[in-house]
């Protein structure tokens, strides 16, 4: 009965987990879908009621995250790390970070020290700008 | 009187011999008990040499748990929201990685060095999290 929750759980996990793995790959809907072995449209209404927000504003978020992280943590230009992140362009990049952060890569930048280091996976989890409030 | 070790953690997998294939076939860990108790099945695993810690293989269920609660249980373990979530080191990340690449392991997080170390993330079949570490001294 419950069976099939758990593997489509499962199989949207293993799609989440791929986002979060191979972010600076250029991923798209129909290779997500292709990891969790369903339609590309039965995977975005999935994906979305599994985990609350869409597949595209998973990997958004999880891009931005990690660039956060690199503006912070290294000294790395922001044009290198827009496309290290996976965006493939330089306006995109601004125009997503400014909307999901509320300042720019640059601004962002000259506010934040270096954190404490803890385990990267609960960076990332916990890290990643949310809009769930 | 304060405490001295933590023998014995848990976490939740959906089938225990499935659970063995990974832990022990892949991940390398030894059975420590696998005993028929009646009303459950005691499944221990341990590190090789470490059988002072040992990590309990449970699967949700009645009469411990009520059907929809352990429904619960497992459609949250299947979406990665229960929270299991063992931590491990090794001597050489890299080479653990590559061994567990070639077994299929499934990879959440490539190795990467950090202050504290060279980790990687793994997730069970189940969606447990699992966090292989080779760390630095510390201090």
């Amino acid at each position: 009965m419950s069976r099939a929750v758990e593997e489509s759980n499962r199989a949207m996990l293993r799609a989440r987990d791929a986002m979060d793995r191979a972010y600076a790959q250029p991923l798209d809907v129909p290779a997500l879908a292709r990891i969790a072995h369903v339609s590309e449209a039965h995977f975005i209404r999935t994906f979305r009621a599994t985990f609350g927000e869409t597949p595209h504003r998973y990997l958004q978020r999880r891009r931005v995250e990690r660039a956060m992280y690199l503006l912070v943590q290294t000294d790395r230009d922001v044009t290198d790390v827009c496309y290290a992140v996976g965006f493939g362009s330089l306006g995109t990049f601004s125009r997503t970070f400014k909307q999901i952060v509320g300042e720019s890569p640059t601004e962002y930048r000259r506010r934040r020290a270096p954190s404490v280091a803890v385990p990267s996976c609960f960076t990332k989890a916990w890290t990643r700008p949310s809009s769930f409030g | 009187m304060t405490m001295n070790a933590i023998s014995r953690s848990q976490i939740y997998v959906l089938d225990q011999d499935q659970a063995l294939d990974f832990y022990v076939g892949k991940l390398g860990l030894e059975v420590n008990t696998d005993q028929d108790l009646g009303f459950m099945r005691w499944l221990t695993v341990n590190l090789p040499g470490d059988p002072e810690r040992e990590i309990l293989l449970e699967k949700p269920g009645p009469p411990a748990l009520d059907p929809a609660t352990a429904e619960q249980v497992r459609e949250l373990l299947t979406k990665g929201a229960l929270g299991g979530y063992l931590f491990m080191t090794t001597d050489d990340a890299h080479k653990t990685y590559e061994d567990l690449v070639g077994k299929g392991v499934e990879i959440t997080d490539e190795p990467m060095e950090r202050p504290y170390g060279i980790d990687f993330g793994i997730r069970d079949p189940f969606g447990n999290r699992i966090r292989i570490g080779q760390m630095f001294p510390r201090g």
